[in-house]
C-alpha cells in the first residue's frame, strides 16, 4: 500500500505551506499552485507529507492510499 | 483502428429518423408509434444490454456507459438514494445536436432517462437544458404529456436551466446546481456525490435516446452500426465552410471527408478541421480521410468529443480563430481553481502575442504553461483549452512563423469564422 499527495484544487488558494515542508514532493507553480510529485510519499517524506497535509490552511492537500 | 462495420445497418438515421422525415417534433403518439411501447421490464438489465451493445457516452468523453451506469448504481445501493440528471446543456458554442435532439425527440431521450432512473435505482429524473433556448419549455410540455398518458414508469421528472457559462454542463457543475448550489464544478465525481449528496448518473442526452433504442432493440441491432470499439449511430454537428451547415447523424466509424459530405462538402478549399468543440483539437485537413471514432483519433491528440466538426479554409488564419476561441474559453472558467483562473488567461494572452505581437519569447513561455496548466484543475476545462492551443502549435505550425516574422494570413481580412459569443455578462451568475 502506497500514498501519495493529492490536491483539491478548488479548495487551494494557493498559501504555498506544501511546498515549503516538503519540497522534495511539492513545488509551485508561476502563480504559487502546488505541483504535487506524481509518485508515492517515499517512507523517509512521510512524516513532512503528514505535516503538510495537517498545516495547509485551506485543508485542501491529502494523502491518498493507492 | 477499424473500418466501419456496416454490414446489415440500412444508412439510415436512427435518433432522428422521424425528423428527417417529417422536419416536425415527435410528440407521443408519433413516438410510440414509431418505437412502441416503454420496455420497462429492459431495466433491470440495463447495464448489462448498454454494455453487450458497447455503447459510448456521446457528451465528450465516450466512456462507457453500462460502467457508468453499474458504478453509479453500486454507489446508489450503498448511499440508498441515487439520482439521474440528463445532460442537454450543451454550452458549446458550436453545437446544436443535444438541442435538435431535445426539441426533436424529447420522449426518446426521456425513455432512456427512465429506463436509466430505474437501473440506477433513483426516484427523481432532472433535466438539465440550455438556459433561454425555449427547451424547458418543450420538455415541460413532453414530460406532462406521458404523465397525462401514463406514459412510463410514473419516476418524478422535472427541469433545470444552469447558468450559460462553458464549464456549467460539465457534469459536475449541472449536478451541483441541480442540486440547489452553483453551476460551479466540485473536486468530486457526481458517481459517488452528485444531486443533494446522492450517487448520480449525470448522462448526455444523446446516451439516453441511443440507450432507449437499445433497450427496445437489442444490442445486436445497435453493433450493426459503427465500429466494433464504439458502435452505433452518433450525432455531429458541422459548420464552417461547408455548403450546408446542420447536425447529421452518421455511424461512427465514418470518415471526417464523410461527415463533410453529409453537409455538402467543403465550401472551399479547407486548411484544417476542428473537431470534438472548443476543448477539442485542430486536424490538418488531410486528416479528414481518417474514421473519426476515438480510436482512430488518439495518436493525433484529437476525438470526436460532442461531435462538433467546423470546417477552417485554406484562406482563413487559424492562429487567430484560435485566439479569439481559446480567450473566450479562458474567461469561461469557474474562478476556483488557481491554474486554470491564471492559466488559461496567460495561455490565450501568449497565443495572442505570438499571432499579433511578434513575441517570440512566449513561444516557449506558452510550451511551458501549456505543460504546466494541463490536468491541474478539478474539471477537464483547463485540459480542453490546452489541447486546442496544442494542436493549433503543430497544425498552424508554418503560420507562427510567418507571424513572427511579421507577415500575417492574408485570412485575417476575413470575416471571422468560428462563433464566439459576447462575453458572458457576469449578471447571468452561477444559479
Amino acid at each position: 500500500m502506497t500514498e501519495k499527495l493529492s490536491v483539491n484544487m478548488i479548495a487551494c488558494d494557493g498559501h504555498g505551506v506544501c511546498a515549503e515542508l516538503v519540497p522534495e514532493l511539492v513545488r509551485l507553480d508561476e502563480w504559487g499552485y502546488p505541483i504535487l510529485a506524481p509518485s508515492p510519499v517515499p517512507p523517509h517524506l512521510a512524516k513532512h507529507a503528514r505535516r503538510a497535509v495537517t498545516l495547509c490552511p485551506k485543508l485542501a492537500l491529502t494523502l491518498k492510499t493507492s | 483502428m477499424s473500418a466501419p462495420q456496416l454490414t446489415s445497418y440500412d444508412g439510415r438515421p436512427r435518433l432522428l429518423a422521424g425528423w428527417a422525415a417529417t422536419n416536425r417534433p415527435a410528440g407521443l403518439a408519433e413516438h410510440a408509434n414509431a418505437n412502441g411501447p416503454l420496455p420497462l421490464g429492459a431495466a433491470p438489465q440495463l447495464a448489462a444490454i448498454a454494455t453487450a451493445a458497447g455503447l459510448r457516452g456521446r457528451g465528450g468523453a465516450w466512456f462507457p456507459t453500462g460502467r457508468k451506469l453499474t458504478a453509479v448504481a453500486e454507489y446508489g445501493s450503498r448511499a440508498g438514494s441515487a439520482y439521474v440528471v440528463v445532460n442537454g446543456v450543451e454550452s458549446e458554442p458550436a453545437a446544436g445536436k443535444d438541442k435538435l435532439l431535445l426539441r426533436a425527440v424529447p420522449h426518446l431521450v426521456l425513455d432512456g432517462a427512465e429506463l436509466a432512473a430505474l437501473a440506477v435505482g433513483a426516484r427523481e429524473i432532472t433535466v438539465a437544458v440550455h438556459r433561454g433556448t425555449g427547451l424547458a419549455a418543450v420538455l415541460a410540455a413532453a414530460i406532462a404529456e406521458r404523465a397525462g398518458q401514463r406514459w412510463g414508469s410514473g419516476l418524478t421528472i422535472t427541469v433545470a436551466e444552469p447558468p450559460r457559462w462553458y464549464v456549467s454542463s460539465e457534469s459536475t457543475a449541472v449536478a451541483n446546481f441541480v442540486g440547489g448550489g452553483p453551476g460551479k464544478p466540485r473536486d468530486e465525481s457526481a458517481y459517488r456525490y452528485g444531486v443533494k449528496g446522492k450517487p448520480t448518473l449525470v448522462s448526455n442526452a444523446e446516451t439516453l435516446a441511443h440507450l432507449a433504442l437499445i433497450a427496445r432493440h437489442g444490442p445486436e441491432w445497435f453493433r450493426q452500426a459503427g465500429t466494433p470499439e464504439t458502435p452505433g449511430t452518433a450525432l455531429f454537428t458541422v459548420g464552417g465552410a461547408v455548403h450546408r451547415r446542420a447536425v447529421y447523424e452518421l455511424p461512427v466509424g465514418a470518415t471526417g471527408n464523410d461527415i463533410l459530405r453529409m453537409a455538402g462538402g467543403p465550401a472551399e478549399p479547407l486548411q484544417a478541421v476542428l473537431l470534438g468543440g472548443y476543448g477539442g483539437s485542430w486536424l490538418a485537413a488531410g486528416a479528414t480521410s481518417l474514421p473519426f471514432t476515438p480510436e482512430a483519433l488518439r495518436p493525433l491528440n484529437a476525438s470526436p468529443g460532442a461531435g462538433v466538426l467546423l470546417a477552417l479554409p485554406a484562406g482563413a488564419c487559424g492562429l487567430a480563430e484560435t485566439v479569439r476561441v481559446a480567450s473566450w474559453m479562458a474567461a469561461q472558467n469557474a474562478r476556483q481553481c488557481g491554474p486554470c483562473f491564471n492559466g488559461l488567461p496567460a495561455i490565450a494572452d501568449d497565443l495572442a502575442r505570438i499571432t499579433w505581437g511578434r513575441d517570440h519569447l512566449a513561444v516557449n513561455r506558452l510550451r511551458h504553461r501549456l505543460g504546466i496548466v494541463d490536468g491541474r484543475g478539478a474539471c477537464g476545462h483547463p485540459d480542453g483549452v490546452v489541447r486546442l492551443v496544442a494542436t493549433a502549435l503543430t497544425v498552424f505550425a508554418d503560420d507562427i512563423g510567418r507571424h513572427l516574422a511579421g507577415h500575417w494570413c492574408a485570412g485575417l481580412a476575413r470575416q471571422p469564422l468560428l462563433p464566439v459569443p459576447p462575453p458572458t455578462d457576469p449578471s447571468e451568475g452561477w444559479r
